[in-house]
């Protein structure tokens, strides 16, 4: 397992996450490139399909980050956000794709260093948990 | 609140009694119509049907073991704008549980119409009602509640009821307006009417029922009833949740499905206009399969299956009354109900949210709290779920 590159799909809000990520570039951070983000206006339109599909498609890990609590720009898209996911964590376990491969997090705007410090914890972590099933099995 | 009443059964007719008594109903003044399940005069089909003249009451029967749709979505049909006037709906729990369900989604309003919820007794698949009921559709119902209510059992000629009836533990409606009693009675000399609510019994009144007490033997029965059902639901759920533990079982699982989406237009708790598997999201250019297709080497035809199942199970598990019609309505006898169960009673558990259970309680993913769910968020890797 010491060469599996994980593939992670991040989906990021536009104001804080985003935002958060721009600024670890431009602070010339670094933190590994497995992971692909993908920018939403917020965390509450992301939909479970979107997360559902990623991992069928054979993502090792999703990350979903938004802004802190009463900082949403959309004043509550991140808590709907937060329902979401602990529905997602009650489903996607039961079919084998493990709890820790979905992560939410809330990274503020400012907070570029934090930003770059949980795309490699959390690459780290998928690298221990090693390929998704949806890699190696043929999905209907 | 709790009225209850009885009705008297002559010559062991349980149905013309029932009859009787949805003919005192339709001749009230404010109630201008019965949505009822009806024999259809072509054929031995039994489907639900709107009388308003008592003389058409003839054919009906709400305890015969068909089931061929979940009338919530029908109430919804009536309920869903302004009528007019009131309406009684005779529906078995499932359905009313469903329609709280619609209710709370907007899709259904309780003022122009009384439920009333009739002890379930449980229903065949479609396909082996009609084997059971044959010629003589009126006569099987009557061999079906005799045997029942008698304590002799579902399973008739090698028919048994359908896997979502045997593992259902809501064989007695709450949140009717009215419930019809059958469990516990001695049935071949009367049944129990009760109300559930202020409207139930402003409607008993204006009937001139005798009024009763309800008996003990009933509580019994239907404990016993529900512990049976709890413990077949729970073995069956345990199988479910072995046969389903991961993508590989999974595949297996729905290995047979077409992408027909009947188990979604069956579902009565389905509650988009328009599901997002039929828009142009899923009408991809001929390329792209090409293209999926040369990334793996293989892709099944037609796609997203398991796409399509999961992003149901996340759209509507929280909602699911686990009535069985999706597994009803599957061409290929894909046991579909089983893994919504499965799904449904963990998702409904992680919100403490029962669907169906209570028209104030919101569906959990149209609210939030601030402060919830904290063990959701994060990177730690103990998080909270529970198994």
């Amino acid at each position: 397992m010491e060469d599996f590159e994980p593939t992670l799909i991040a989906f990021v809000c536009n104001w804080c996450t985003y935002t958060a990520a721009d600024l670890a570039g431009t602070s010339r951070l670094t933190y590994p490139q497995n992971v692909r983000l993908i920018r939403v206006m917020c965390t509450g339109m992301v939909d479970p399909q979107y997360v559902i599909k990623a991992f069928l498609e054979g993502v090792d890990g999703v990350l979903v980050s938004g802004c802190h609590p009463g900082d949403c720009h959309y004043i509550n898209g991140n808590f709907k956000a937060r329902r979401r996911i602990k529905l997602l964590k009650e489903i996607l376990p039961r079919f084998g794709f493990q709890e820790e491969r979905l992560r939410l997090t809330w990274i503020g705007a400012s907070d570029g260093i934090q930003f770059a410090e949980t795309i490699r914890a959390m690459v780290a972590q998928i690298k221990t948990l090693g390929p998704s099933q949806a890699r190696l099995k043929m999905v209907i | 609140m709790a009225m209850t009443a009885r009705i008297d059964v002559t010559g062991q007719d349980l149905l013309a009694s029932l009859r009787q008594f949805l003919r005192a109903i339709l001749e009230l003044q404010d109630i201008r119509a019965i949505l009822v399940p009806r024999h259809l005069p072509m054929n031995n089909a039994v489907m639900p049907a709107l009388v308003t003249d008592p003389d058409c009451l003839e054919g009906v029967d709400p305890l015969a073991p068909a089931f061929p749709m979940n009338a919530a979505k029908i109430v919804s049909r009536l309920t869903g704008k302004p009528m007019g006037a009131q309406v009684a709906a005779i529906l078995r729990p499932c359905e009313i549980r469903a329609f709280i369900e619609l209710v709370k989604l907007k899709q259904g309003r309780t003022e122009e119409v009384v439920l009333i919820g009739i002890d379930c007794l449980g229903a065949y698949q479609n396909k082996d009602y009609l084997r059971f009921a044959g010629e003589d559709g009126a006569h099987a119902t009557v061999r079906f509640y005799q045997s029942v209510l008698t304590g002799r059992g579902t399973r008739i000629d090698g028919v048994d009821l359908a896997p979502a009836c045997r593992a259902c533990e809501y064989p007695v409606a709450s949140n009717a307006d009215i419930t019809i009693g059958l469990f516990g009675i001695e049935f071949d000399d009367h049944l129990i009417v009760q109300s559930q609510s202020v409207r139930g019994e402003a409607v008993l009144k204006q009937l001139n029922l005798e009024q009763t007490v309800e008996p003990t033997a009933r509580r019994e029965t239907i404990a016993a009833l529900v512990a049976q059902r709890t413990a077949q639901r729970d073995e069956m759920l345990a199988q479910t949740r072995a046969g389903t533990e991961n993508l590989a079982k999974m595949t297996t699982y729905f290995a047979r499905c077409v992408n027909c989406y009947n188990c979604r237009v069956a579902c009565p708790v389905c509650y988009c206009k328009e599901c997002v598997f039929v828009t142009d999201v899923f009408n991809h250019d001929p390329y792209q399969y090409l293209r999926w297709a040369t990334r793996k080497g293989v892709i099944k035809m037609p796609t997203d299956t398991l796409f399509y199942h999961m992003t149901r199970l996340a759209h509507m598990s929280t909602a699911c009354v686990g009535c069985g019609q999706c597994s009803n309505a599957c061409p290929n006898d894909i046991p579909v109900m089983e893994v919504f169960r499965s799904v449904a009673q963990a998702t409904q558990k992680a919100f403490d949210y029962e669907a169906g259970r209570h028209i104030d309680e919101d569906p959990p993913l149209a609210v939030f709290r601030e402060d919830e769910f904290a063990e959701v968020v994060g990177m730690s890797l103990q998080t909270g779920r529970q198994a």
